[in-house]
């Protein structure tokens, strides 16, 4: 339903990538990327480890810079902006401006150590939106709550267990309202046993907001049941893309049948039905 | 009155030459810094209890202590209880014990970082205490901490200095004296800080390739 | 004991000059740690000149040519604002090393957070990193005040009367002073250096166990 919603209108997509090539010395990471996403699309990228699928999440969060092509955020160029008609790199402030669009969550959570759980979601409101702090803790609490953590509010990240800290990187993130929230294998460096409360978390997140979601992810099931589209990366390249009905059920490639099979055990049987 | 080129190059002989000066001394106190730290480090891990707190005592204070106090101490005071030492050798004595706790320090540091199970494996092969420690233990604790034993040779060249105080005549004290004879101090005393750099600078550089090329060789 | 009294006047001179030269030492540190990792390149090059020129050169000889060559420039400075300088100036070039490991010893996952939150260049470095590297830093400053007092000493060679220059004076009223007034002296620098000797071993065994709270 959602997907329809977003093929139906004729909606500027809220991130674009243009022909995006990115290198790393002789390694090309990414090659020719051409993406859309719609606004409130929830897109899940899947593919082989170093297909190139982290790069292109950490190009829209500006933790890399593209080696050339264009990256559109809301129409606006992100590494680029218009002076007098001519693309000049972006400065810090415009890169700024832009991020304000764009939440991260990070594989290894990276909560600040040194603050206490609230103090870690409120830092961003607080000292990025301007927002006073008593109305920033409750929001914070809101969210924190909202990820069951209410509890949690003094602690430090080292007392809480890596699916508790995690979430708390959620609610870090999303509390800032971006329009695009980027997640970065979020459950790759949990226990196994903390995978599942996690997951649950970014699943109810994502059936209740209108942000859009990138997902970088190895948990097919997850893919499947929270994806409007779903996009198989081979060697930078787009290989495969569409709805996880499709694509999971019926891949067309050789490569994404591969690479399905070797998560046959415990997936597929579960999408199958 | 600013820089003259031509009284500079006019002394910068005679403080080049109280190079070799400084040099004996720190290559001196060197050599006994090496051999009393390793004394230090073993009589700190002795099971004798009041050899190693007497040991981790006099580090200590020796440590926190200035070597100028010592130097003073050595020099001033020892003499009244008729212990009567010459400049240099009070000097170099005062320098290779106060340095001697420093590297002491790194020689732990080179011993902790040895596996417990090289020990353990020496016990089972029933080497002796002597032989486990000369074939087993050094000989992997002692190459990791070179770097660290190489800058400690370039901070005490640059301690040097210190020994103008009871008359050693290395090249701050021969700056003081051409200063005094002259008025002029600016140019002996750059001259001065100049060879110390000269020479400090390029080794800081080595030690550094070296540590980096270390670093690689331990990664591997 | 009439040694006493007047040694603890010279300790009086030698505590001044140690807290004056360890704010000055700290905030060149500081200055210097920053600037090594700026990146603007001419700021990176300025501060690793700064550094390099005073960690290659000995602290006394920085002290006696600011002290007696610096005057050939018309600068003219009091023995104590020299010892001052120089000792801060030695010192901050070492202690900015400590700032500079800390920093980049924070994780980068730090930064790429801070960046995902928006937050400044400045802010990063405000809220995230140096709260986190100061922790880091403390041992390493605690061993710098140790060497900074040792080097205070150095301050009686250009005519401070600290507490070496105390002892010196009165080896040279009477001679028999001379033993008693050394060791007394030797006493008296360890006793003002336990206090930084504890904070130190107690920052290191904090470091150790690392952060919580």
């Amino acid at each position: 339903m959602k997907l329809e919603k977003a093929k139906g209108q004729i909606e500027q997509p809220v991130v674009s990538y243009k022909d995006v090539n990115k290198s790393f010395g002789d390694l090309e990471v990414l090659k020719k990327l051409n993406l859309d996403i719609a606004p409130s699309e929830k897109v899940a990228l899947i593919g082989p480890s170093g297909s190139g699928k982290t790069t292109i999440i950490r190009l829209l969060m500006t933790l890399e810079q593209p080696t050339s092509g264009l990256i559109k955020v809301n129409g606006d160029p992100l590494w680029h902006k218009e002076v007098n008609g001519e693309m000049v790199p972006a400065d810090d402030k415009h890169l700024r401006k832009i991020r304000n669009n764009i939440g991260m969550v990070f594989q290894q959570f990276n909560l600040f150590p040194h603050m206490s759980i609230l103090e870690n979601v409120t830092t961003g409101p607080v000292h990025v939106l301007g927002i006073p702090k008593k109305e920033a803790q409750e929001r914070a609490v809101t969210m924190l709550e909202k990820v069951g953590l209410g509890d949690k509010l003094d602690n430090y990240p080292v007392q809480l267990s890596g699916g508790q800290q995690q979430r708390v990187a959620i609610a870090r993130a999303v509390v800032m309202q971006p329009r695009v929230m980027l997640f970065d294998e979020v459950t790759s460096a949990l226990d196994p046993e903390l995978v599942g409360e996690v997951l649950a978390v970014i699943k109810e997140l994502a059936k209740e907001t209108d942000m859009a979601m990138i997902l970088v992810t190895h948990e097919m099931d997850f893919a499947y049941d929270v994806a409007d589209r779903v996009v198989f990366l081979h060697n930078g390249q787009i290989e495969e893309a569409g709805s996880p009905k499709e694509l999971f059920n019926k891949p067309k490639s050789a490569r994404l049948k591969s690479f399905l099979s070797r998560f046959h055990s415990s997936s597929n049987e579960k999408i199958a039905m | 009155m600013t820089w003259d080129w031509e009284f500079a190059i006019s002394v910068f002989p005679r403080i080049l030459d109280a190079m070799w000066i400084a040099l004996a001394a720190t290559i001196t106190a060197y050599i006994l810094a090496l051999v009393f730290g390793l004394f230090l480090t073993l009589a700190r891990r002795s099971s004798f209890r009041p050899l190693a707190l007497l040991t981790y005592g006099f580090i200590e204070f020796v440590r926190c202590t200035p070597p100028l106090v010592q130097l003073f101490f050595a020099f001033f005071a020892l003499p009244t209880i008729g212990i009567s030492l010459s400049p240099f050798v009070a000097g170099v004595t005062v320098l290779g014990i106060h340095y001697s706790t420093y590297i002491s320090e790194v020689y732990r540091s080179g011993i902790d970082s040895v596996p417990k199970g090289q020990w353990e494996a020496s016990t089972a092969l029933n080497f002796s205490k002597a032989y486990t420690w000369v074939r087993v233990i050094l000989p992997q604790a002692i190459p990791p901490v070179i770097p660290m034993l190489g800058n400690y040779l370039i901070t005490m060249f640059k301690e040097t200095p210190l020994l103008s105080a009871i008359t050693v005549v290395e090249m701050l004290q021969t700056a003081k004296i051409i200063g005094s004879e002259s008025f002029r101090y600016l140019e002996p005393f750059t001259i001065a800080g100049f060879l110390f750099l000269a020479l400090s600078y390029p080794a800081a550089v080595l030690v550094r390739k070296l540590e980096d090329r270390m670093k690689l060789a331990y990664r591997k | 004991m009439e040694l006493l009294p007047e040694l603890l006047r010279g300790a009086n001179v030698t505590i001044k000059v140690l807290l004056a030269s360890a704010a000055l030492t700290f905030i060149l540190a500081f200055i210097a740690g920053l600037g090594r990792i700026s990146k603007n390149l001419l700021i990176r090059k300025l501060t690793g000149l700064y550094v390099e020129i005073f960690r290659g050169t000995s602290l006394l000889v920085q002290m006696f040519w600011i002290f007696f060559a610096l005057p050939a420039f018309g600068i003219h400075l009091s023995a104590y604002f020299a010892g001052v300088l120089a000792l801060g100036l030695n010192y901050g070039a070492y202690a900015s090393e400590i700032v500079r490991g800390a920093i980049l010893a924070i994780p980068k996952g730090q930064t790429e957070a801070s960046i995902a939150l928006n937050l400044t260049r400045w802010q990063r470095m405000r809220l995230v990193i140096l709260p986190q590297a100061f922790r880091i830093m403390l041992p390493g400053f605690g061993n710098i005040s140790i060497e900074l007092l040792k080097g205070t000493s150095l301050v009686s060679l250009i005519t401070l009367s600290d507490l070496t220059y105390q002892a010196l004076t009165l080896r040279n009223t009477d001679l028999s002073y001379t033993m008693p007034a050394f060791v007394l002296l030797l006493v008296l620098y360890f006793i003002i250096a336990l206090p930084l000797l504890y904070a130190t071993r107690w920052f290191e065994r904090r470091a150790s166990k690392g952060v919580a709270s």
